[in-house]
């Protein structure tokens, strides 16, 4: 069985049909073509398909794609705008934030969460919204570094 | 920040350096920030089926029957892969290089050696139709005796794990059960030292887990040739071993990988690839086969335990005159890479210092464990986790400062290594000034002007060379105005006075052990032959 589920992602309407019981993650990935988002665990602990529902940080593969019908969805593949990237991709390259780049998108899209709704966090809110998020490769100072230094603005901190 | 110490490497390198020293952005890295790199699995493929394989619940056990058939009525199964369709069951990874026998079969024929190994494969139209049909699969077995401690396995009468290696012992040059290192009289050495300290250590099997898991996609192509996409850390030896388990010629076999989505040796065992290609062409249709994240965490190989004793003996003054070990590595149920880890321990034998008198016996060990992989300095990061716990333990022993025991005891140029090589380039002793310097760890002044340069030699002693000792004949001539750097430590407050003894026997000269034709004078590679 298949449901047809509309939502906006990145802005855009999107209209797929989903099989009945499949997760976001799937849905995004293998119906719509999304393929910044990345599956790491399929059960909920990893945090690399963190996408955000209407502002939220979602996991992806804990979300029922027919759930999200009329809500708007945003992923890494829609953080720049045009040739122009997001203060925080720019954070991340200067600060080697990514290595092999797996767990990015997910890091990405929970920081977003959480500048959009504090512009000006601390060291312990950030750590805080990137706790659901695993990375193997960083040690997660450089990406904690990079979240700070998007919302300071400050790219030359690091001098 | 790189900082080039030029008065400790004046004449390394030039000063017009172009990268070293800035920081280099990576290639990759608006890829990853985009979320536009290409990994494995970022392809989309009309028609994809997918591969999941049954594994075994029990660590050892006997398969008596397999019966599939319901599973192979089950919705979205096209193809069923048994142990009889893989056209080359048996295959150990560095037969590659002639390195060890075939030991590890793709599907379990007659008997699983360790919990989760492959047994049979289900190709559906989608991942869960190939789950839900894996639950239809009946399989009775024979629970076996199994072992899972690398020194019960090698205890008489223990359970046989692995067919090819009856006695639970990888076997080097078709005929030795370990490899060894001598180096002067150990026994002497002990009866020589001041303070003889023996200690066990361990370390548990550690998962890379990636946070991408293992996986790959094989793509039928045009003229009988297949297109795999694969997470594989070591594209060209997967592609051999993925065409040796086919028995196809590799020119049918177009790798790419790429992208890793993090490895640190855990990809390395080509796990996914011969399966998923056999898939493809016994379907004609494209597959995946990738691990869940259940799969590569209780499955996927991790880094192999290794249970290390080390025995040193060690003088008042600070020197190491003899130093003793014992290791086993677990390999789990099959070869891998465990082999070679242990000649990498061996080679690392007696860690970065000078020490008269070495002897080791390192063993690579078959247990009903999950096969052990490569990690990350494998091989010589659990010895130096145990040298180093060592030597923190002998500098508490004798009462030094740690820093200063290292120093003293580190590799300088000229010295004659465990191997019978000379030491060159050795810089430890810098590197460990450095580091004291950068944490305000106060070194005396002889340590401080301690050199890598200085010193060095076979001919460099505590308190001048006992010639009437069977001198090196290798050893290079030194003048006696270098050894003073050596000699110069004595301890804060002196206990009973002996006469400080000679820096240890000079080595013996480079010969190998009578009887034995393997190892010691031409160690090196794992074919025990000489490499540069
Ligand atoms: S894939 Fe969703 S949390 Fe890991
Ligand atoms: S960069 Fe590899 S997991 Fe985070």
């Amino acid at each position: 069985m298949k449901t047809p589920v509309q939502f906006r992602l990145n802005g855009e309407d999107v209209a797929a049909f989903a099989e009945s019981g499949a997760n976001l993650l799937d849905v995004l990935r293998e119906v719509v073509g999304d393929l910044s988002v990345k599956g790491g665990c399929w059960q909920g602990s990893c945090g690399a398909c963190t996408v955000l529902i209407d502002g939220a940080p979602r996991l992806s593969c804990l979300t029922l794609a027919e759930s999200i019908a009329g809500r708007s969805i945003e992923t890494a593949a829609g953080l720049r705008r045009g040739a122009e990237l997001h203060p925080l991709q720019i954070a991340f390259m200067e600060r080697f934030a990514a290595q092999c780049g797996y767990c990015t998108s997910g890091m990405l899209m929970a920081a977003k969460a959480l500048l959009d709704r504090n512009p000006s966090p601390t060291r312990e809110d950030v750590v805080e919204a990137l706790g659901g998020n695993i990375c193997r490769c960083t040690g997660y100072e450089p990406i904690i570094q990079a979240v700070l230094d998007a919302a300071s603005g400050d790219r030359r901190r690091r001098a | 920040m790189f900082e080039l110490r030029k008065d400790i490497f004046a004449d390394e390198r030039d000063d017009n350096l172009k990268e070293i020293g800035q920081p280099t952005q990576r290639q990759d890295m608006l890829g990853h920030v985009t979320g536009t790199s290409t990994y494995y699995d970022d392809h989309r493929i009309a028609g994809l089926l997918h591969l999941k394989v049954l594994r075994s619940p029990h660590a050892h056990a006997r398969i008596r029957s397999i019966d599939d058939a319901a599973a192979a009525r089950a919705p979205g199964v096209k193809r069923i892969i048994r142990a009889a369709d893989v056209p080359v069951n048996l295959n150990t990874l560095l037969s590659l290089i002639q390195f060890g026998k075939d030991d590890e079969p793709s599907l379990a024929n007659d008997i699983v050696r360790y919990k989760g190994e492959p047994i049979l494969g289900i190709v559906a139209t989608s991942e869960r139709a190939a789950i839900e049909a894996l639950g239809l699969v009946r399989v009775s077995y024979d629970q076996l005796p199994a072992v899972f401690d690398v020194e019960e396995a090698l205890k008489p009468g223990a359970p046989s794990v692995n067919a090819t290696y009856p006695k639970n012992t990888f076997e080097y040059h078709g005929k030795y059960d370990h490899q060894k290192l001598r180096y002067g009289d150990v026994e002497a050495g002990f009866a020589q030292a001041d303070v003889v300290l023996e200690e066990r250590y361990q370390m548990s099997p550690i998962e890379h887990a990636p946070v991408e898991t293992n996986g790959s996609i094989a793509v039928p192509d045009t003229n009988g040739r297949f297109v795999v996409y694969t997470s594989t850390q070591a594209l060209f030896f997967s592609l051999d071993t993925a065409a040796k388990i086919n028995a196809v010629p590799s020119n049918q076999l177009h790798f790419i990988g790429g992208t890793v989505g993090g490895g640190f040796g855990g990809k390395v065992d080509t796990m996914t690839e011969p399966l998923v290609i056999l898939a493809a062409r016994l379907t004609g249709a494209p597959v995946r086969y990738r691990f869940s994240r259940h799969e590569e965490m209780q499955f996927g190989a991790p880094r192999g335990a290794e249970r290390i004793y080390v025995k040193d003996g060690v003088m008042r003054d600070g020197r190491i005159v003899a130093r003793k070990v014992r290791a086993y590595f677990d390999s789990g149920a099959y070869t891998r890479l465990s082999s070679y880890a242990v000649v990498k321990c061996v080679a690392h034998i007696p860690g970065p210092y000078t020490i008269p008198n070495a002897h080791a016996d390192v063993y690579c060990v078959f247990t009903n464990r999950t096969p052990a992989t490569a990690m990350r300095g494998f091989g010589v990061t659990a010895l130096d986790f145990a040298l180093e716990c060592q030597m923190d333990k002998l500098a508490v022993a004798i009462g030094m400062d740690p820093i200063e025991f290292r120093i003293l005891n580190a590799y300088r140029d000229g010295d004659m290594k465990a191997h019978r090589r000379e030491a060159k380039n050795c810089a430890l002793i810098e590197c460990a000034q450095v580091a004291a310097e950068k944490a305000n760890w106060p070194l005396r002044e002889q340590f401080r002007r301690m050199s890598s340069r200085i010193g060095g030699g076979a001919d460099r002693t505590a308190a001048g060379v006992d010639r009437s000792r069977a001198p090196t004949p290798a050893a290079p001539a030194r003048t006696a105005a270098a050894a003073p750097q050596r000699v110069a430590y004595e301890r804060p407050a002196p206990p009973a006075p002996t006469p400080p003894p000679a820096r240890g026997a000079p080595p013996p000269p480079p010969s190998p052990p009578a009887g034995s034709t393997h190892g010691a004078p031409r160690f090196s590679s794992v074919f025990g032959t000489r490499r540069r």
